[in-house]
């Protein structure tokens, strides 16, 4: 019964996990692409020049191409916490429940509504009513992402609520939506957006450039990626480690699971790399490259500055909590946290480099970094798969932050049979979507943009592109 | 009126506003296979909702938020002792949500069709659960003295429960094919007007059977008296019955009101049906979950409603601007999306 109930719950978080990780591969995209195409839009709407127009129509359809995927995994989220978690659903639902409604309400509506409009409205409204449809549907996106991270920090660090009858109640939704978990996982959340969005698009450029084609057209892209890239990747990266030393105030076990650190310290070294010591028998690492201090300074903003050790943690953990394992699975992540950051430093490297080659005028020639420029499209969402795992995994064993436990939170209802039914239907849906993704995105991001608003076989009756 | 039964009457308003706009697109998708002659007509039928079903679906995101917000209780069982059929309605929306994005993406016929027919199995296969899964909640689902489901999947189906999904299913398919008498023309029009026709008797009749069912279940199943289930089912039979008239007399717009009505009308029937429960349980009539016993506190309550004053109203209108921008038919040059 015992082993029956830990596979259920493993199934239940596997495949959480797998919608989630699938679903985020998306999201970034719509939330960094969707204000891209509308710069592109502004532009041509500014200049009348149709190569702006030309970038609108070849992004955006690589933009729908992708929005179509995150629109249809985000109701499975939506219904996953129902179906999966009902333990969960009914403790939390009061407090979580009204960001995901107020999301519906409020933002994806919105989104929905107005992308649907922008699609379809490029002959039936004005031109400038038609440009604040995309627009008013970006704001939407944001929003929506903004709501979710709310629901999503309650889980991270709840606030704004009290217990009563074994159920967390809403005390203010004030509190609730001013959570500065949420505030910084919002920025965190749409500086890795316009991050994945800029790096496709300055990817596709590359692509195009190294293969020597429509280099005119794809240049004034080029330039627009590389100014949101260069400073949205940059930040990010020192706003991460900024979000790290609220983590470190308010989850102390995850940024030392994340450090792999077993005795609390002050003048903490960060271990950039290590072999060894992950687990509570094994603590010392047999090989380690350090850098003195910087731990300290990372989480809590001081390179003196205490960090909790794991050990120190747990007893802490277990004198509230009672017995138990407070520890998340301290080499997961450790390499999740790594993941992420070098991910997204390798970002900001290649956008460093690339802006100074486009300034020095050899950005199109340079072949071989322009097919670092094609790889690196990818690194964004390596680095939001890493950034969600450290999030998710490092807040085991539990579901809501000190509140409630993840192995008692899934549905009694559920059975290991459906379970396994749903995750095997999920993940084949999954892939079979992902490689029709790929080679839609393949097809579409080497088209010449001058067939933008035609089909690639230029076999279907074209559209009238303008008004 | 409390607020918990507010919100009992803000979810059915949710889903009646589902049932209603995603009824006619998930209609025309039904009818994707069988109406149009060539690719190009294909493509005009998928026109017709193309700048809508989105923002339709979001009625039914919208409906789950609520009720996770306002009724966790209700939530968690519903959505857990529904499982499979929710894990199937999930697989039906996700195919149909791609196929409006990717079909138009590739010229090989095969690769319209696979996902011409994505969409049309999609349409059915949601309709039909949707249709069956409402009905459950009233006809009452094995729930344990917890408010956990208990059953199998197969304790869904009976006669009552399948009836209301082929009634949502035939509903759906004649709500879109009269909408499609006013978004199509030339020879795509004249066959959704034959096919409005040929689907009317049938929808009528299988609604029918199913409000009278509903109050009877009502009754039976769930300690209703007949008045006030009965108001809602007499106006579902009368404008379904009313949509074939006018149909017959060839007055479409008003047949199209009829179909929406009886749509709505399918959806606060069972809803009345319910008041003041929720979830009917079929082991013990005190399992069942009610309003009061699933609902969240009087805080959270409060929020939501400040919440839906403000922003329901704007999304009709917007909504509706929006079918203002695209109500001229499709069909020759016009609509066509440049992606």
């Amino acid at each position: 019964m015992i082993l029956a109930s830990s596979t259920t719950v493993d199934l239940a978080r596997a495949q959480f996990a797998t919608t989630s990780i699938y679903h985020f591969l998306f999201v970034p995209l719509t939330l960094g692409l969707g204000p891209i195409v509308a710069i592109f839009q502004t532009q041509w709407h500014r200049t009348r020049n149709e190569a702006w127009l030309r970038l609108t129509h070849f992004f955006g359809t690589l933009f729908l191409i992708n929005f179509a995927i995150g629109v249809a995994t985000g109701l499975v989220q939506e219904f996953q916490f129902g179906m999966n978690w009902s333990v969960y659903s009914k403790f939390v639902g009061n407090v979580f429940g009204a960001p995901l409604a107020i999301e519906g309400l409020a933002a994806f509506f919105l989104e929905s509504t107005f992308l649907g409009l922008w699609i379809f409205g490029w002959n039936r409204l004005s031109p400038r009513l038609h440009l604040a449809t995309l627009w008013i549907a970006v704001v939407g996106s944001w929003l929506s992402a903004y709501f979710i991270l709310v629901a999503n920090s309650f889980m991270q660090d709840p606030v704004g609520y009290r217990i009563e009858n074994g159920q967390a109640v809403l005390t203010s939704v004030w509190a609730l939506l001013g959570s500065h978990w949420a505030y910084y996982a919002f920025i965190h959340t749409i500086l890795a957006g316009l991050t994945a969005g800029a790096a496709v698009v300055f990817g596709v450029c590359c692509w195009h450039f190294a293969r020597g084609r429509n280099v005119e057209t794809f240049r004034p892209a080029a330039k627009v990626a590389l100014i949101v890239l260069v400073p949205v990747s940059c930040f990010n990266l020192w706003f991460g480690s900024h979000f790290g030393i609220l983590v470190t105030s308010l989850q102390p076990m995850k940024i030392s699971a994340s450090e792999a650190q077993w005795d609390t310290c002050s003048h903490c070294a960060f271990s950039l790399f290590q072999v060894g010591g992950f687990t509570q028998q094994d603590q010392t690492p047999s090989f380690s490259i350090e850098i003195p201090g910087l731990l300290s300074y990372l989480s809590t903003g001081s390179f003196s500055g205490t960090v909790q050790g794991l050990t120190t943690l747990n007893d802490d953990y277990k004198a509230n909590y009672g017995p138990g394992n407070y520890m998340p699975p301290v080499e997961t992540i450790y390499w999740s946290m790594r993941g992420m950051a070098y991910s997204g430093s390798f970002v900001a490297l290649v956008a460093l480099v690339g802006a100074f080659l486009y300034w020095k005028r050899r950005l199109e020639r340079l072949r071989w970094f322009l097919w670092v420029g094609v790889v690196a499209t990818a690194f964004p969402f390596i680095a939001c798969i890493f950034g969600w795992m450290l999030t998710e995994i490092g807040r085991q064993p539990w579901i809501v932050q000190g509140l409630l436990k993840t192995d008692t939170a899934n549905s009694p209802a559920v059975s290991t049979t459906w379970l396994v039914i749903s995750l095997a239907v999920f993940v084949t849906l999954y892939v079979v979507l992902l490689v029709l993704d790929v080679w839609l995105m393949r097809r579409y991001a080497g088209r010449d943009p001058k067939d933008a608003g035609e089909e690639p076989a230029g076999a279907a009756p074209a559209p009238a592109v303008g008004y | 009126m409390d607020l918990q039964n507010l919100w009992f009457v803000l979810i059915a308003v949710l889903w009646s506003g589902y049932f209603l706009l995603e009824g006619f697109d998930f209609g025309v998708g039904m009818l994707l296979p069988y109406l149009p002659r060539d690719d190009e007509e294909r493509s005009e039928m998928f026109q017709t909702i193309g700048p809508v079903w989105d923002g339709n679906e979001v009625w039914l995101v919208t409906a789950g938020g609520a009720t996770f917000a306002a009724f966790p209780a209700w939530y968690a069982t519903m959505f857990s002792g529904l499982y499979i059929a929710l894990l199937a309605v999930l697989f039906f929306l996700i195919i149909r949500v791609i196929s409006f994005e990717w079909r138009s993406k590739s010229t090989s016929p095969r690769w319209r069709r696979v996902w011409l027919w994505a969409n049309a199995v999609g349409s059915f296969g949601a309709s039909l659960i949707w249709g069956v899964g409402l009905s459950n909640l009233l006809y009452g689902m094995p729930i344990n003295s917890n408010g956990d489901f208990s059953g199998t999947f197969w304790d869904l189906f009976n006669g009552y429960t399948v009836l209301g999904g082929l009634t949502v299913v035939a509903i759906f398919a004649f709500h879109g094919a009269t909408f499609l008498t006013l978004r199509t023309t030339g020879d795509l029009l004249e066959r959704a007007k034959t096919a409005s026709k040929q689907l009317s008797v049938l929808a009528a009749a299988l609604g029918a059977v199913f409000l009278v069912l509903t109050v009877v279940v009502a009754v039976n199943r769930n300690d209703k008296s007949v008045f006030p289930p009965v108001l809602p089912a007499a106006i579902g039979v009368a404008a379904l019955v009313l949509a074939v008239v006018l149909v017959y007399a060839r007055r479409w717009a008003w047949a199209f009101t009829m179909t929406g009505l009886g749509t709505i009308a399918v959806v606060v029937t069972i809803f009345t049906s319910l008041f003041p429960r929720v979830m009917v349980s079929s082991t013990s009539a005190v399992y069942s979950l009610t309003v009061s016993n699933s609902a969240s506190q009087h805080y959270t309550l409060a929020v939501m409603t400040v919440v839906a004053l403000i922003f329901v109203p704007l999304v009709l209108l917007y909504q509706g601007w929006t079918y203002h921008v695209f109500r001229a038919r499709v069909g020759g040059r016009g609509g066509e999306p440049t992606h």
